[in-house]
């Protein structure tokens, strides 16, 4: 196993935003009206840098094969590089030790490999899990199952019509029953971003876990998993840089080895006879199967791509994109922006209505723009509901978005507008 | 938006006209089926009533929200079956159906409107919303009404 103290250092980059737009070779495309590609759905999925791509090719290309079964060099080889992997995303999280990282496909499969390997062991009928109304689908589905199979009780933080969380109502929720809270860091519809500090302070004072949903924050912002004093933390690489498929489950070392296994299989075991087997040690536990090394190290890649910007500059960048957003939408003729309305308490998301148009229109018409934004229900169908809208149109911003980019959706919405010239 | 010709071809004037004013949307009906469609992952919803008299459809009705193209495609299908017999009105579907596979308008009495939509062929994403009220008039149709779905689960 690597250790996190023999990780080579990553040198720091100035944040210099045309030498990172090279690195992006796709923001040069053309869509297909022939207008340049503006890339505003990194909420749904990031681009990749040469960088990431160039890693999963050298390591199919130089290294590859299966881990931690050969004694032959290219098995050595990937398994060193799959370790340093898991090395590298432990310090970008300030996590102490590698083996609190698990690898994943997903945001979605960590979320569901805690309901499943700590909270169907551990939860009985009337326990209670708490979580938000601005939650992605992906932290809501699996305690509804559980909460069905198990009779533990599901309850809800609400949303406050400016897309924050009702913090008065958190003391009444999260009660002595209450044995995990798990929450969003930031909500991939609003941008809300989540005052962690005060659900951790009352989850802590009646002895319930935190599982944060960081796919929207760990791509965005500095996350320290011991400042954040947190149990579990969940998030995707596909939105910060590496590819799809591989995805962080992040626990405290002492609640994952008293968990059960996620999937049998191989790679999980210490021994299997005919009649029975025991499990290997952390993470391994957790990670039955072939495991998917080659996006698991280009993941490795992103994140010193990431590290080497600096994630309080990537967090200064986006910041700015979005107040510079929060203020060009504001004067486009008929849009209403949903959430926060400082950029100091949101994300790289603006969701937004332009009325008379449904979103889908606005998508559409956009697109022959060249500009790529989200429309619909994100996944956080709660969250529209509480707003009593069907769907929105989403901007969201990264790395290499630009003013200019800000100023084509704007332009591009003052277009809709004139060309469907609808009074509600 | 003249230098945009693909998106012409999807949003011709005559459909922007039944999206600003909507045919037979919230009749005043009393309806003998119904039926309710919807795209959940768009957020488009159709209601489609239709008031059947031996075999003829008298009157119907439609309501919802969505995006322009499947609300205006719900009120193109309205007028079309209007004082059509439930068979022709189903064999509008078939024909709709087809040219959204096709992207060849056909060959109907009374379709030259509903052509209008032929461009939506080209748009993928688009199909399912233009289809949503057609699909829900055939479930209105089909004995027992109910609810259906033009999406494919994909997001």
């Amino acid at each position: 196993m690597t250790s996190i103290a023999g990780l080579p250092r990553v040198e720091h980059l100035p944040y210099d935003i045309a030498r990172i737009r090279r690195d992006f070779p796709i923001l040069k495309r053309e869509v297909a009206s022939g207008a340049q590609l503006v890339y505003l759905d990194n909420a749904a999925t990031s681009q990749r840098p040469v960088q990431v791509l160039a890693e999963i090719t050298r390591f199919y290309r130089d290294h590859n094969a299966n881990i931690h079964r050969g004694v032959h060099t290219l098995s050595v080889e990937a398994t060193e590089l799959y370790e340093q992997a898991r090395a590298k995303v432990a310090r970008f999280i300030g996590a102490s030790d590698p083996r609190e990282i698990i690898f994943t496909r997903n945001t979605t499969e960590a979320i569901n490999l805690v309901a499943h390997s700590w909270a169907r062991k551990f939860l009985k009928a009337g326990d209670e899990v708490v979580v938000s109304e601005i939650e992605h689908h992906s932290n809501i589905v699996p305690w509804q199952m559980l909460r069905d199979e198990r009779g533990i009780v599901l309850k809800y933080i609400p949303m406050l019509p400016d897309g924050t969380l009702d913090l008065d109502a958190v003391q009444s929720i999260i009660t002595e029953r209450t044995r995990l809270v798990a929450i969003t860091a930031m909500s991939n519809a609003l941008g809300t971003i989540v005052p962690l500090d005060v659900i951790v302070a009352r989850a802590k004072a009646v002895g319930a876990l935190v599982l944060v949903d960081g796919a929207q924050s760990v791509p965005h912002m500095p996350v320290d998993v011991q400042a954040l004093d947190v149990d579990f933390l969940a998030f995707s690489g596909h939105k910060m840089l590496a590819p799809f498929g591989i995805g962080v489950l992040w626990g405290r070392m002492a609640l994952l080895e008293s968990m059960d296994p996620f999937m049998g299989g191989g790679d999980m075991i210490l021994t299997v006879s005919m009649e029975q087997s025991t499990w290997a040690d952390v993470p391994a536990k957790f990670e039955a199967g072939t495991p998917n090394v080659g996006d698991a190290v280009a993941l490795g890649a992103a994140v010193d791509y990431l590290s080497a910007l600096g994630m309080d500059e990537v967090r200064r960048h986006e910041r700015e994109i979005t107040d510079y957003a929060l203020r060009r939408l504001a004067d486009v003729p008929g849009v209403s922006i949903f959430g926060v309305p400082d950029a100091e308490h949101r994300g790289g998301v603006v969701s937004f209505e332009l009325e008379g148009v449904h979103p889908h229109d606005i998508g559409q018409v956009l697109d022959t723009k060249g500009v790529a934004i989200r429309t619909g229900h994100h996944c956080a169908q709660p969250v529209m509901l509480a707003l009593n809208v069907p769907a929105t149109a989403r901007a969201s911003f990264y790395i290499y978005n630009t003013t200019a980019e800000v100023d084509a959706l704007a332009s591009g919405l003052e277009e809709v507008g004139r060309f469907f010239g609808v009074r509600k | 938006m003249a230098e945009s010709g693909l998106l012409e071809d999807l949003y011709r004037e005559i459909i922007l006209d039944h999206y600003r004013q909507p045919r037979n949307r919230n009749a005043t009906i009393e309806p003998t089926c119904s039926a309710d469609g919807a795209n959940p992952l768009c957020g488009d919803q159709v209601r489609v009533d239709v008031a059947l008299v031996d075999g003829v459809i008298e009157a119907i009705s439609f309501s919802g929200q969505g995006c322009s193209i499947s609300q205006a495609s719900a009120s193109m299908m309205t007028e079309y079956v209007k004082g059509r017999t439930v068979a022709e009105a189903l064999q509008g579907v078939d024909a709709f159906q087809q040219m959204m596979l096709t992207g060849e308008a056909p060959d109907l009495e009374g379709f030259d409107d509903i052509a209008s939509l032929v461009g939506v062929a080209k748009f993928a994403a688009r199909v399912k919303c233009a289809s949503l009220g057609w699909k829900t008039l055939a479930q209105a149709l089909a004995e027992g009404g109910g609810t259906v779905t033009t999406d494919d689960g994909s997001r």
